[in-house]
């Protein structure tokens, strides 16, 4: 950064300075840096949760390093004869023995497959948490549609990486979840039998999926994870930063620091401090302790197994499902208590990945939106986002029936059909309560600004009465309080070129109703002025 | 007075507590207090029970005062507990030496709880009832001590228990309100007797399915669980994945979102 277009001239003499001119010579580097450079960042904690994603994928990629140094992907039975005693002459897979290796002979191997996994939660937990900062604040409306599409490809990625190593070190829970993915193939009709044949290279468990899982573990989903986090830093680049509604802050810039110095400086000590937080976790607390499950056998299985958190709603649907329904047509079965709870997910996945598309078709917004909704301003797509995370908490909680049975001393069946209720009345409950929330919060903000905040004194007028005094609310609060949009329903339906009201445009109106007939506008100038001559007309004291 | 007892107990568990104190403070050690709430007049008996038949006597006055009302006055079981005709001794001890009889209330399952005798009225009991009809003995000292093949039993168990008790020995839930417990804090000699004689849902294990060298073995394993830590560090209880997970969320995401706060914070 020492050298300038005009360098040239004037030599430089430091070490660093030659360097940077060397690189600069061959590459022109400077325009890089300077663009980026000047990218102006806003500061919200909640902006930083990519960041947190972003960072335990660099440990995941350091830590999977090292593991790849020791771990054996192969099912070759061997005899064990390592450190830990209660396995020591068992029969199991070289995989198995491998893990087992690195956790009790190999230095540091135990810590590096505890932040390993660690840090794999933590990865699909920050990227679960920065959508649903994204999708509240509604910071997927145009120009950003593509880059959420990206970034719930990530998630999925994220989900899909964490499977498949947690299916590698060939232990007997990771085992039983194989299992259930075997069970899953076999039920999808006509083809499944096949379809699992050919990924378990014959009958399940057969000897080559962990060599199969190992290769997409550390090659094919890394390289597609890298391969997206490039496009979808690129579009964070491209598009520019949001930012939370605020004094200044308008569509058309970006108030915040440059990335050059300052937020590269915060940026960077971040990642150190997710890297700090994850290597402490992952010393002082077990996970994943392969040697307590046993080698994988399919006889055994073992009460209390679940999966990893993120698989868990999958698992939790397929504990929901009433038993036994299945039928037999034209001599194929159709396992529905297998096919529906994954159709259920798939779903919730897909209707996750196209949600910005349906919003601004459902509202007509074609505008382009720099400026974040505070999520009370958009009534309808907070209530929305809170039912489908009460659909997915619940089949989340379901993964852990039995837990919750043993714990709080209830019949395990009582809690399953109390789940059962609240996977379709939980969604809807909460739906309307959040939006009864936001709207109440929208009527306060109105109040607010209009009459100012109440100050608690009380004061007595010339005439007798008693009034509250209502102090007003600085500029600043105000602009925070008013810059949103409402808008009204899309109510006519335009009949298209041959005079039809298609149906499509009926439904579209119809939906568009819903979103929006419930508003509260924002405070307009002309009221402002009326709503201020209340605390004014006041005695002064 | 038994019963009085226990009401005020139920109400409010500081009554107890305040019962427990004064009652120590005023006979001068806990024994008193618990047997006086299972059986006021056997504590005296029991002192003088030396030879085998004394014993069967006294394990008969005891069981006659305490589980008659269940299981009948001669073992033969009525509506409300079953035949003990042929139980054995291993399952008086199990029963009794976990706190799980006398049963307090009918439920889905007899809880452990706190023990109610003492180990000699235990012995008498289970004298007494293993002289009406035999059945599985307390097990030999010798298949206690853990010094079986650890990697054998780890191996029976995982076969054999896991699909109830979880492979960690963790515990698990079974249908309409059972369960089997969590067994980090049993004793080797009632693991044993869990076994010959598969107290309520849990099956038996005879010797023709596990001899008492595989016993043995088993027991070695869960010792050795139990005596060694985690080498991961905090086990969150060997629940497995879902207490990682909720871990996961609540400290660990936690602490970073405080981080981020704090980072973002600084700045203004
Ligand atoms: C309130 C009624 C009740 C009382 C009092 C009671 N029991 Fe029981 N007992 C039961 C019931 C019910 C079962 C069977 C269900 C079960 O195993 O939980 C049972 C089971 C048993 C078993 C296991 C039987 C088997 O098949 O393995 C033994 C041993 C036993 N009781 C001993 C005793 C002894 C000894 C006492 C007295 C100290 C006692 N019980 C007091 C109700 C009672
Ligand atoms: C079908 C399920 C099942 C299987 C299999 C099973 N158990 Fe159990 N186990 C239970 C249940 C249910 C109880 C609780 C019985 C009670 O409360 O009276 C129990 C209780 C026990 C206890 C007493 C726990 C305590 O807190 O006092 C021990 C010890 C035990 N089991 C050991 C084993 C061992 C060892 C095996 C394998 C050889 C095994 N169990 C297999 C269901 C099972
Ligand atoms: C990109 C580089 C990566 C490499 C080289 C890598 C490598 C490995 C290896 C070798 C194992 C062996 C199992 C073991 O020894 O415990 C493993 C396990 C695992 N990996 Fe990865 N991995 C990478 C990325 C990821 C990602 C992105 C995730 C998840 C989001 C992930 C999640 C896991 C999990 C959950 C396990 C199981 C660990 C355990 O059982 O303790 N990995 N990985």
């Amino acid at each position: 950064m020492t050298t300038t277009e005009s360098a040239p001239a004037a030599a430089p003499r430091t070490f660093i300075g030659k360097a940077s001119n060397y690189l600069e010579e061959r590459s022109g580097i400077s325009v890089a840096v300077k663009e980026f450079g000047r990218k102006v960042f806003p500061d919200h904690w909640s902006f930083m949760l990519g960041e947190v994603a972003l960072y335990s994928f660099v440990v995941l990629v350091l830590s999977g390093t090292f593991l790849t140094l020791f771990f054996q992907p192969s099912m070759a039975e061997v005899e064990y004869h390592g450190s830990y005693a209660p396995l020591s002459g068992m029969h199991m897979s070289a995989a198995y023995a491998s893990t087992l290796h690195i956790s009790f002979e190999v230095r540091g191997g135990l810590l590096m497959r505890q932040v390993h996994h660690w840090a794999a939660l933590m990865f699909v937990a920050a990227a679960g948490l920065h959508m649903l900062r994204i999708f509240f604040t509604g910071a997927f409306r145009k120009p950003r549609e593509l880059n959420w599409v990206v970034g719930f490809t990530l998630f999925v990625l994220g989900m899909a990486a964490g499977f498949t190593g947690y299916s590698l070190p060939d232990d007997l829970l990771s085992g039983n979840g194989l299992r259930i993915i075997d069970g899953v193939l076999k039920a999808i009709p006509i083809v499944g039998t096949w379809l699992s044949f050919l990924m378990f290279g014959g009958e399940f468990p057969g000897s080559v999926i962990i060599s199969r899982l190992y290769m997409a573990h550390i090659m094919l989903i890394p390289a597609l994870i890298i391969a997206m986090i490039g496009l979808h830093l690129l579009m964070v680049v491209l598009h520019k930063h949001t930012q939370y509604p605020g004094p200044g802050r308008t569509n058309n810039n970006v108030v915040g620091y440059p990335l050059l110095p300052v937020y590269a400086g915060k940026a960077g000590g971040f990642f150190f401090i997710v890297f700090g937080v994850l290597v402490a976790i992952g010393s002082l607390v077990t996970i994943n302790p392969i040697w307590a499950y046993g080698p994988y056998d399919p006889s055994p299985v073992s009460a209390g197994t679940q999966p990893d958190w993120y698989i868990g709603p999958v698992d939790g649907a397929l504990r929901l499902v009433p038993p036994h329904i299945e039928s037999v047509i034209f001599g194929w079965t159709f396992s529905w208590n297998i096919l529906i709870p994954s159709l259920i997910f798939g779903i919730v996945l897909i209707s996750v990945a196209i949600y910005p598309f349906v919003e601004a078709w459902v509202t007509g917004d074609r505008r382009e939106h720099h400026v974040l909704d505070r999520p009370r301003n958009a009534p309808t797509r907070t209530a929305i986002g809170a039912a489908l995370m009460t659909a997915y908490s619940v089949m989340w909680a379901a993964a852990s029936g039995d837990l919750m049975a043993t714990h709080f001393h209830v019949d395990v069946f009582l809690v399953t059909h109390v789940l059962q209720v609240l996977l379709f009345v939980g969604p809807v409950v909460a739906y309307f309560i959040t939006k009864r929330i936001c709207l109440g919060l929208q009527k306060k903000d109105r109040e607010i600004v209009l009459h100012g905040i109440e100050s608690g004194e009380i004061v007595r007028l010339a005439s007798g009465e008693y009034v509250e005094v209502h102090k007003p609310i600085d500029e600043y609060e105000r602009w925070r309080l008013v810059d949103f949009t409402s808008y009204a329903p899309i109510e006519r339906t335009h009949p298209n070129a041959d005079g039809k009201i298609t149906f499509g445009s009926r439904m579209r109106a119809a939906l568009s109703r819903w979103f929006y007939e419930d508003r509260i506008s924002p405070v307009k100038p002309s009221e402002l002025t009326s709503g201020h001559e209340q605390p004014e007309s006041l005695p002064d004291n | 007075m038994k019963r009085t007892a226990k009401k005020t107990g139920r109400r409010s568990p500081l009554a107890s507590v305040a019962l427990l104190g004064i009652g120590l403070l005023f006979t001068g050690g806990a024994y008193v207090v618990v047997s006086q709430t299972a059986n006021a007049t056997s504590a005296s008996a029991s002192a003088s029970a030396s030879t085998a038949s004394d014993l069967v006597d006294e394990g008969q006055k005891l069981f006659s005062a305490n589980c008659a009302t269940c299981h009948g006055t001669s073992l033969e079981g009525t509506g409300s507990g079953p035949s003990l005709v042929g139980v054995g001794a291993a399952a008086v001890s199990f029963q009794v030496g976990t706190g799980r009889m006398p049963m307090a209330n009918q439920g889905a399952q007899a809880p452990a709880k706190a023990v109610q005798f003492t180990d000699e009225q235990i012995s008498a009991l289970a004298a007494y009832v293993a002289a009406n009809g035999g059945g599985p003995e307390i097990p030999d000292e010798s298949l206690l001590q853990g010094n079986g093949d650890a990697a054998h039993g780890a191996e029976l168990f995982r076969t054999n228990c896991a699909m109830c008790h979880n492979v960690s020995g963790a515990g698990g839930a079974l249908t309409e309100g059972k369960y089997a417990p969590a067994l980090n804090t049993v004793t080797p000699q009632h693991i044993y007797e869990a076994m010959v004689t598969g107290p309520q849902n849990m099956p038996v294990f005879s010797d023709t399915n596990l001899t008492s060298t595989d016993k043995q073995d088993i027991i070695t394993y869960l010792l050795y669980v139990r005596e060694n830590a985690s080498p991961g560090g905090i086990d969150l209880g060997n629940l497995g994945p879902v207490a990682e997970g909720l871990f996961l969320w609540i400290f660990g995401l936690g602490i970073i979102v405080a981080f981020t706060v704090w980072l973002a914070s600084k700045s203004n």
